[in-house]
């Protein structure tokens, strides 16, 4: 266990520090901040002046050195725009994106799963069928016009929800948050259902197919023949089964979902990560585009490690330790 | 309590299927006895999988019982609800399974699939139950049980796999366990060491067992009864000595025939000429006509079970009453 841990430590900052090359290489080849920074007006002089402050004059390998040892120190740079370090900029930003994040996955397990069970369950009934049909489209509505719809419906022609911002927050351990306040669970609600869409089907798909897989399975009619209550044989001894793809997907979604809230960030003017790197990537505020992405390659790092541990438990047969 | 424990009454359970209706069990009967063992032999889709299914009530869909009775003490489990059914399954009638590697959930520590069977029929405490599933591992020849219980399936061999299923249906001493060719999948040491068990446990206990298998060997020397099954349908049954000795039907007489023994030694082994038919819109007659070299213009008709000799049945218009070499 403590061997493949820090196998696992050690691969992550392999993966870390190649991310670092990529994004630094990547941000520099997308175009030069100081034509966007600078007054068109500006001569020479200034022009060079900004260019130092910057730290644009050095060569690139430089550039890199000194985000490298300022990363491992904490500091991922200012921004060129706010003048402030990216890291507090992003982490601002970040509670906004993450309870959004986190309502839409547990919407799409605690829909998906039980819809996935009853189409996996029933699959010739007309709520089996039903349930398949609409998560189709709920895979293939596009993100941004299913927001929009919502926003018709529910706050235009209803008038039920707001349909921007976050609303009030309150705090908890120094951070705001917007799903402690009732008016701030209302502004949340269409964003996250709309975040979650896509999710829900996935999630649906995966039950169905893991309870269709499953039920012919000889463990299932053992079970059965030891008399065992048909609610048990499902919701324990088939659940457990089908856990396994469920929670790589659900995991995998997660950082999915933090990273790529960019479009309902948008549609809904959520104040969240997604906003700002948008934002960012318009006046090419080069700091910021990394340390979000390096943010962003961490999670996944983090959240993969913590499915692999996951499948220890849910599955007795993953070992984490290497063969002797 | 009768002396009978099972009584199958004409059974028939079809499968009605969109390319049409497979009678995978037509027209069956037969019974078992308290402490008797009935060997249920034929080939692979001669329909024993289903009766044993039948008999517990878990035929799956599109499958379904369309006829007969099922007598178990007295009881026609066709006519109970699933409640009824799920109370006896697992309490009074036990299932083992074919594959051992198969029948246990691989994500359950072998505790939880014990207990929750005990738990299940059973208004006792946890540790009571515990207590009776390590009394049910060690009844079956599992060495440190308590250690044994909190193990998980994939730690066992196959054979003590096996073992965790059959002490699984032993739990609430049934009257009655079917099993479904329980030593196919294993060596022939441990096929015999678990064929012993059984044997002794349904002696002691006073369980009825129907043996399911296409192994002959292993019915000469553990079933009382026999009944040969040849496309659905129940072909020959008797007392196994006498069926085995002087077998009447043509295919039970193939049946031995295609198994090797010592005393042919070097020369061919017979084989049954042909392949199994069809199940699906299986037409009137004698399914085996086809392969049978006795088969005449009766043979298009269905034979009827008859009783050649008091305590045999057998359906076939030209019983072969001598073997020939």
């Amino acid at each position: 266990m403590t061997t493949w841990m820090l196998r696992r430590l050690i691969q992550a900052a392999f993966v870390m520090l190649v991310m670092t090359v990529i994004v630094f290489i990547g941000v520099n080849v997308i175009g030069d901040p100081v034509e966007i920074l600078i007054s068109p007006e500006a001569d020479q002089a200034e022009r060079a002046r900004a260019v130092a402050a910057l730290g644009l004059d050095k060569p690139l390998w430089e550039q890199y050195w000194r985000f490298l040892s300022g990363a491992v120190q904490g500091d991922l740079g200012r921004s060129f725009v706010f003048n402030e370090p990216a890291l507090k900029l992003i982490a601002q930003r970040m509670p906004a994106t993450l309870e959004l994040a986190i309502t839409a996955v547990l919407l799409s397990v605690i829909l998906g799963i039980p819809l996935g069970l009853y189409a996996g369950l029933r699959p010739n009934s007309i709520g089996g069928k039903a349930i398949m049909g609409a998560s189709i489209l709920g895979f293939s509505l596009p993100t941004f016009w299913v927001g929009l719809m919502l926003i018709m419906v529910f706050a235009v022609q209803l008038g039920w929800l707001p349909s921007t911002g976050r609303g009030p927050t309150r705090e908890l351990f120094g951070v705001q948050w917007s799903f402690l306040t009732w008016d701030g669970l209302r502004h949340m609600a269409m964003p996250a259902l709309n975040l979650a869409l896509g999710n829900i089907a996935l999630v649906l798909r995966l039950t169905r197919a893991g309870v269709r897989e499953n039920l012919p399975m000889d463990y299932v009619k053992f079970a059965r023949a030891k008399g065992i209550s048909p609610n048990r044989v499902v919701f324990v001894h088939v659940l457990k089964n089908i856990l396994i793809p469920i929670v790589t997907v659900v995991g995998l979604e997660i950082g999915g979902l933090i990273a790529f809230a960019v479009v309902t960030e948008s549609v809904f003017a959520w104040p969240g990560m997604g906003k700002l790197i948008i934002d960012s990537i318009n006046v090419l505020d080069r700091p910021v585009i990394v340390a979000y992405l390096m943010m962003i390659v961490l999670l996944f790092v983090v959240i993969n490690l913590i499915v692999d541990l996951l499948y220890t438990v849910l599955d007795p047969r993953v070992r984490l330790e290497t063969k002797e | 309590m009768s002396d009978t424990t099972l009584e199958v009454q004409g059974l028939s359970t079809h499968f009605l299927t969109r390319a049409g209706v497979v009678r995978a069990v037509e027209d069956i009967s037969f019974s078992v006895g308290r402490g008797r063992v009935l060997g249920l032999v034929g080939e692979s889709g001669s329909g024993k999988s289903v009766t044993g299914f039948s008999v517990i009530g878990l035929v799956d869909p599109p499958g379904q019982i369309v006829r007969g009775k099922i007598l178990f003490q007295g009881r026609d489990l066709t006519k109970l609800d699933e409640r009824e059914l799920q109370d006896l399954r697992g309490n009074r009638i036990a299932m083992i399974f074919q594959d051992p590697m198969m029948t246990l959930n691989p994500v359950l520590r072998i505790d939880t699939q014990m207990i929750e069977t005990v738990l299940a029929h059973d208004n006792v405490s946890r540790e009571e139950a515990r207590q009776r599933s390590r009394d049910a591992l060690g009844m079956v020849g599992i060495p440190s049980p308590d250690e044994r219980l909190v193990s998980y399936p994939h730690q066992f061999s196959g054979g003590m796999r096996q073992r965790v299923a059959i002490a699984i249906a032993l739990l609430h001493r049934p009257d009655l366990i079917i099993a479904d060719e329980p030593t196919t999948a294993l060596d022939v040491t441990i096929q015999a060491q678990i064929l012993a068990e059984v044997q002794k446990l349904a002696r002691e206990v006073g369980t009825a067992l129907i043996w399911i298998t296409h192994d002959l060997s292993v019915i000469a020397g553990l079933a009382d009864d026999i009944a040969v099954m040849y496309a659905g349908r129940i072909v020959e049954s008797g007392p196994v000595a006498e069926v085995l000795d002087k077998p009447m039907h043509p295919y039970t007489h193939g049946l031995i025939g295609s198994v090797p023994s010592r005393n042919a030694r070097g020369s061919r082994l017979r084989q049954i000429p042909g392949m199994t038919p069809s199940m699906l819109n299986l037409g009137p007659g004698c399914a085996f006509r086809a392969r049978c070299a006795r088969a005449d213009a009766a043979c298009a008709a269905d034979p009827q079970a008859t009783a050649p000799v008091a305590g045999r049945t057998l359906r076939c218009f030209h019983p072969q009453l001598e073997m020939t070499a």
